[in-house]
């Protein structure tokens, strides 16, 4: 055990930034598709919390995680399509409704997930990938939950279909001018409902990690703000799927620093280390904005890009 | 206008009986009892008027933002900025001995509130940052902060189950209104949204920061001081919703604790748009909330609801008064076309202002 020494901490902060960058890396893919389209969605945080509950009842009712996953991805394109639909009506705010969602969401989860606070659902199986070692933390630290590859592996997707494809391009066209699209023949509400609904999808399995793996169980405490917070880390990744991941991984950094700082005995608050990331976000904007220029690689039809 | 909310209102009651069936439970007993727990006695009633009380505040940080052409939804952040503020105000004062220590813990957090959003106005204003994110993340930074000094520097030693900050002496919190149980929030919470309606509605300034609202470029070749403006505004807001904190302190929990991120600025922040920017209309709407939030402990006892059930409905009525939005243009569009129209421009402006102007500095 000793010999590891202080390379613990880097150790157990890479373990730990995996595990809690997951939610972080679904919910940005997930805003960054839906902020692609041209709206905003800060519902996030009921899509999650709906994701986490319907995702581990749907593990206990199958006994099968990954379909509690696939539940909980389809109960956040639900709320997606609910907010798509509002938004879509005339004069209707999205941060307005945004922020009904997430507490109707929230009273939902929370309602629906009464039942669920003591008993133990089915978890996601995760990857050794420090079989090699006979390091019980070496073994903890790189026991990588599947899930954090699916995500990994939408990056580089999601990269492709933005660049390269038909769809791909349709979506950034409605997002940077609904009126083009419009004159292209493309249906503007009908591509941000998809992409509304997509990215909600995501959201919800980002929600279903938290139930089914990390911290694996059903409790109303259960998200600090992961939802809430897409819209930084999206900002944070300039829209873009690459830097999505980068940024939950920071994200995700800084949430584990203080536990593994804390484990080595060295005392520092978690909840300032917590809100680092998104006191670094704001000194990017601030550093970044201009009242002249929009933010770079933001979205015209933004309601914030410009 | 009033129609169409009632008529969203109604639609979202239908909804959550609905949802009440669903889950088995007895949708017409349940709303008669919602009733009851919100305004069926005067002891419900008042009860809600006490939860009514820091809606009405929250909503302000939103809607005179609104009204200049500002969304900002870091209402939570200046809560919990005001609370802390008036706390440490208090513990201060009690410690010194000094007389006074309610209105300066009051004034403490009015002035903590007004920070947060004021800095968030100036940003706006100096470097383009859009204000609904700034304030976010703004919200996120305070709570941290808010967190770390309750449980770290500012914790008092004999609070162990639930770290706070040192108590507000019993004889230095807020008490009662005369004759009623409520504490005197409501008060603050009803003068500071009459002070707003006269403000913006009624006085010069108002004038201008509408016209700002309206377009900040055309305030700018009429050579109104559009940035400081904005700021004034911005830190009018805040002040509104740090009181609410600093109430929630001295009146209810008597130190500043985890209690305090209870969700009324996220609440606020509907509350403004239920009631489209209107300072008078925040009045009703906070009370009907405040009631649907009072009405929980009943729910759980006689039907065993969970207090979630509230929190549902509550989502509905926001999420279908929201949804309603394009009926009241409708509407309003019907009876302009009568031709009277006159008396309800000053509402037609307000209404036209966010949708159009938010956002684009």
């Amino acid at each position: 055990m000793s010999e590891l020494g202080l390379w613990g901490i880097p150790l157990a902060m890479l373990g730990g930034a995996i595990r809690v960058s997951t939610p972080y890396l679904f919910v940005s893919l997930g805003e960054m598709i839906t902020e692609k389209s041209g709206r905003i969605n800060l519902g996030l945080e009921g899509v999650l919390l709906i994701g986490a509950v319907v995702g581990f009842a749907a593990s206990i009712a199958t006994g099968s995680p990954w379909l509690g996953v696939l539940a909980a991805g389809c109960s956040g394109a639900v709320l997606g399509v609910l907010h798509s639909y509002l938004c879509s009506r005339e004069g209707v705010s999205d941060i307005a409704v945004g922020i009904a969602i997430m507490l109707f969401g929230m009273g939902l989860a929370f309602y629906l997930g009464k039942p669920y606070v003591q008993p133990e659902a089915p978890q996601l199986p995760s990857i050794e990938l420090g079989a090699f070692s006979s390091d019980p933390r070496v073994r903890e630290a790189l026991r990588v939950n599947g899930l954090f590859f699916i995500g990994l592996a939408l990056v580089p997707f999601l990269s492709w279909f933005m660049k390269s494809t038909a769809w791909g391009l349709r979506l950034r066209v409605v997002g940077e001018s609904a009126e083009a699209a419009r004159a292209l023949g493309y249906s503007v509400e009908g591509t941000r409902m998809v992409a509304c609904a997509t990215g909600a999808f995501l959201g919800g399995v980002g929600g279903s990690f938290l139930s089914l793996y990390y911290p694996g169980v059903w409790s109303e405490g259960l998200s600090s703000g992961q939802g809430l917070m897409a819209v930084a880390l999206v900002i944070f990744a300039r829209w873009r799927p690459a830097y999505c991941l980068l940024a939950s991984l920071v994200y995700g950094a800084a949430g584990s620093l203080g536990p593994a700082l804390q484990s080595a005995g060295i005392e520092v608050s978690h909840h300032l280390l917590g809100a680092a990331p998104a006191a670094l976000t704001l000194s990017i904007m601030i550093a970044t904005c201009s009242r002249k220029v929009a933010l770079r690689g933001a979205p015209r039809e933004l309601t914030f890009g410009a | 206008m009033v129609a169409c909310e009632a008529a969203a209102v109604a639609f979202a009651t239908v909804l959550f009986g609905v949802f009440l069936l669903v889950v088995g439970a007895e949708p017409f007993a349940v709303l008669g009892d919602m009733f009851d727990g919100a305004f069926g006695s005067s002891f419900s009633f008042q009860n809600s008027l006490v939860r009514a009380a820091p809606l009405m505040l929250t909503a302000l940080c939103t809607l005179l933002p609104a009204r200049i052409g500002m969304v900002v939804i870091g209402n939570e952040g200046a809560l919990l900025a005001g609370g802390l503020a008036a706390s440490a105000m208090a513990v201060f004062m009690q410690k010194i001995g000094a007389p006074g220590v309610l209105p300066m813990a009051l004034i403490a957090g009015m002035v903590g509130g007004a920070a947060v959003i004021a800095v968030v106005g100036l940003l706006r204003e100096l470097r383009g940052v859009n204000e609904t994110i700034s304030s976010l993340l703004v919200f996120y930074i305070v709570l941290a902060v808010f967190l770390y000094l309750v449980e770290g520097p500012m914790r008092d030693p004999a609070s162990l189950n639930k770290p706070s900050t040192l108590p507000v002496l019993e004889e230095n919190m807020m008490g009662p209104l005369p004759g009623l149980d409520v504490h005197g929030g409501l008060a603050l919470g009803v003068v500071a949204c009459l002070l707003a309606y006269v403000w913006i509605d009624h006085t010069r300034y108002g004038f201008a920061a509408r016209v700002v609202g309206g377009g900040p470029r055309a305030a700018q070749l009429v050579g109104l001081p559009v940035t400081l403006m904005a700021i004034i505004v911005c830190a009018a807001a805040g002040a509104a919703a740090g009181l609410a904190g600093a109430v929630e302190v001295v009146a209810v929990h008597g130190s500043a604790n985890a209690s305090l991120y209870a969700g009324y600025g996220f609440a606020g922040i509907l509350v403004a748009f239920v009631a489209r920017h209107h300072a008078l209309a925040v009045l009703p709407v906070a009370l009907f909330l405040g009631g649907i939030e009072a009405s929980g402990g009943l729910l759980q006892r006689r039907h065993d609801l969970p207090d979630a059930a509230v929190d549902v409905f509550k989502g509905l009525v926001f999420l279908a008064v929201l949804g309603s939005e394009p009926w009241v243009r409708m509407l309003r569009a019907k009876i302009e076309a009568r031709g009277e129209s006159k008396a309800l421009e000053g509402a037609t402006l307000v209404q036209t202002m966010p949708a159009t102007e938010v956002g684009k500095p």
